[in-house]
């Protein structure tokens, strides 16, 4: 059914009715499966707590998506009700443009990598993987070449008649992957598939992860906690708090152009300088910051003169130097304390009551400790409007 | 060094085994041997073992098992291809035994997999609950579940009042195999129960996940991985079921000959020690053969895939 066609008799539905004015944007016309994955207006109650608090968003075809957030933030309930392993108390999810209302999860076209990868531990490696296939009726032969592809896929083909337990953490995971992919899901949902790896490991597979997608040309909708995993890997990342989604956008624009103050403060570093709004003029806007120091930054939406507002500048971005630049945001600062980490040192600086972290590039090789600053010391603070961000509050 | 390290350790599994394997030995593996000198013994006057050996016990349990087809209709229909006293009471013991264990079984999953889905406070409790009737003697429930069912006990009475004909219960098959059911199902619920608490229901999701109904999840995923507490709470209840005395006893009135109350009429009543004996040790062996053959199916079950 093409979408154009739906939108037109869905002017008159009550679900129509009910989402017009909130926040979800009806994409441009096009094919029905422009998104893979998507949800209207969701919300999932468990009793008198709200995991999922009216959610909305579409996840484009062949996308590495992924579902950001602190733990209790309604992620991974999310993703539970994309599966079908719960269902919305209201709203409605769509999988390649059909409503999936209480189909169970074994006639969805989707599969899932478990936390804890949920591998059958009576089956050998490719009775695990060839589990779909035979629950779908596929034959023998076509299992068994299948299966054979699954296990080159991710890399595990002389692993088949081992059982998980005898196989590492990282090879079990990948088991997992293949026992999921094997099946060839429209999209494929991974619920923190690094988390039980150690750091190092996890780094490998969070590019391997990356690369495989691109190669199966599956959607991936991956929940994470860890920002930097979500960063590294995605096409877009969508960041909840509470139950809501606070943002969605590439990693870029959360980066660089975060919304509010949670989503600034969730995804990487950053200093928080908080005041009132004294004027606003054109793209930036100038805050009073304890009566006394302005500080000028991009205003970000709702920002208008007289409100409370934060500033908000990523500790690579603000500069110490020893005479003021003229600069808007250069004021004297005390330097409070360094941390040499190898490839930057990080300066954690004092301006009145306010603590200000200045990450400073090591690009020059030195073993002389006068390069650096020392605690105590004064010193200038400086950075570009067009780097710090007011932030309505 | 390591050559103390190994007779120190050496002798603390015998420090650990002991007490236990004196036990074993004393008051199981003896008597056992006892038994089976006893059975190929023969009878003096009083009915007691004595010389000479003779392999007489045994052949009287086989003697008269002859190759006799019949098909009835009576109970259902009924295919015979042998005869024979002693044959017809070791079957009817396994039979009414195995259908005891699986009525257990189908009363106690239920209860398990209730209770293993409770918070931890009433999972204690419920534990605690399932625990109780072993703090009363078996004989005297049995008393009191006779009593249940007497002509004018509580069912009858309630029956009558109904205005519906009275049941005749006590002293039927039917009456044992309540009996069987009630005093097993314990020792059905208790392994099941451990087994199910154990279970980790994301391999369910995981099933349904990867294209399997609630059914096809059940039986390819949750049978194999709970059924060490299947196994153990089968045997755990067919093999008291099958020597029981007491209730064959209480609630069949002798009426329902299994094989553990015939042996303990030859201990007793008929004093004919020796042919006990080899009953018990007869008996003995088909229960263990069952057993080991009930374990293997188990084991296969779980690799039993693709």
């Amino acid at each position: 059914m093409p979408y154009r066609f739906r939108i037109i008799t869905s002017v008159a539905s009550p679900v129509f009715e009910r989402n017009r004015g909130r926040q979800f944007s009806i994409p441009e016309a096009g094919a029905l499966s422009d998104f893979a994955v998507e949800m209207r207006d969701v919300s999932k109650v468990f009793g008198d707590v709200v995991a999922v608090d009216h959610v909305s968003m579409g996840i484009r075809q062949k996308e590495f998506f992924a579902l950001l957030g602190p733990s209790g933030c309604g992620k991974t309930t999310s993703l539970r009700m994309i599966a079908g392993f719960e269902r919305p108390t209201s709203g409605e999810i769509y999988i390649d443009g059909k409503a999936m209302g209480s189909t169970p999860p074994f006639h969805r076209n989707v599969n899932t990598v478990f936390q804890s990868y949920a591998l059958f531990p009576h089956m050998t490696v490719e009775q695990n993987v060839g589990f779909g296939l035979e629950m779908k009726g596929v034959s023998r032969s076509e299992i068994v070449r299948r299966v054979g592809e699954a296990l080159e896929l991710v890399r595990l083909p002389q692993l088949a008649k081992r059982y998980p337990r005898q196989m590492s953490g990282g090879q079990q995971q990948r088991v997992a992957l293949a026992r999921a992919l094997v099946n060839r899901p429209k999209v494929l949902l991974l619920d923190e598939p690094l988390g039980a790896l150690d750091a190092k490991l996890r780094k490998e597979m969070q590019i391997e992860l990356k690369t495989l997608q691109r190669e199966v040309g599956i959607t991936f909708v991956f929940v994470t906690h860890d920002q930097e995993e979500a960063l590294t890997m995605s096409d877009r990342i969508a960041v909840f708090s509470k139950g809501k989604v606070l943002q969605i956008g590439t990693p870029l624009e959360i980066y660089e152009r975060p919304t509010t103050r949670f989503v600034a403060d969730f995804i990487g570093e950053t200093n928080f300088l908080e005041g009132k709004v004294k004027e606003v003029n054109g793209e930036f806007a100038r805050v009073v910051v304890n009566g006394d120091r302005s500080f000028v930054g991009r205003a970000m939406e709702g920002v208008r003169p007289g409100i409370d507002a934060t500033v908000s500048v990523r500790p690579e971005k603000v500069q110490l130097i020893e005479q003021p630049d003229g600069s808007p945001n250069c004021y004297e600062v005390q330097v409070h304390s360094i941390a040499y980490v190898g490839s930057d040192t990080r300066v954690l600086v004092l301006l009145g009551s306010n603590q200000l972290g200045v990450w400073e590039q090591n690009t020059v090789s030195t073993l002389d400790p006068n390069y650096f600053f020392k605690p105590g010391e004064k010193a200038w603070l400086t950075f570009r409007p067009e780097n710090a961000l007011v932030l309505a509050q | 060094m390591i050559q103390t390290f190994r007779e120190r350790r050496s002798l603390r599994i015998a420090g650990l085994m002991g007490p236990g394997a004196f036990w074993l030995v004393v008051f199981f593996l003896i008597p056992l041997l006892i038994m089976a000198v006893i059975s190929f013994l023969s009878r003096d006057q009083f009915g007691f073992p004595a010389p000479p050996f003779t392999l007489q016990n045994y052949q009287d349990i086989v003697k008269d098992i002859r190759f006799n087809p019949s098909i009835s209709l009576e109970g259902g229909l009924t295919v015979r291809l042998f005869d024979g006293l002693y044959l017809e009471l070791f079957w009817r013991s396994i039979w009414l035994s195995l259908v005891s264990t699986i009525i257990t079984l189908l009363i106690a999953f239920p209860v398990a997999l209730f209770m293993s889905r409770l918070s931890r406070r009433y999972r204690n409790l419920a534990l605690f609950l399932v625990m109780i009737p072993f703090w009363t003697n078996f004989l005297v429930r049995t008393y009191a579940l006779q009593f249940i069912l007497r002509g004018n006990g509580p069912i009858n009475t309630l029956l009558r009042a109904l205005g519906l004909e009275p049941l005749d219960l006590l002293f039927t098959p039917t009456a044992v195999m309540i009996g069987l059911v009630y005093g097993n199902l314990p020792f059905m619920i208790l392994p099941l129960y451990t087994s199910l608490e154990k279970f980790d229901w994301t391999m369910i999701e995981a099933a349904n996940d990867l294209g399997a109904n609630t059914l096809r999840a059940f039986q390819r995923v949750m049978l194999p991985l709970i059924s060490p507490g299947l196994v153990a709470g089968s045997i755990l209840t067919f093999v008291p079921a099958i020597g029981s005395y007491i209730t064959v006893e209480l609630m069949g009135g002798g009426r329902t000959n299994m094989i553990g109350y015939a042996i303990a009429q030859q201990f007793s009543a008929s004093v004919n020690w020796p042919f006990g004996s080899a009953m018990s040790l007869l008996m003995m062996i088909i229960v263990t053969i069952a057993a080991v053959l009930y374990f293997r199916s188990g084991r296969g079950e779980q690799r039993a895939v693709l």
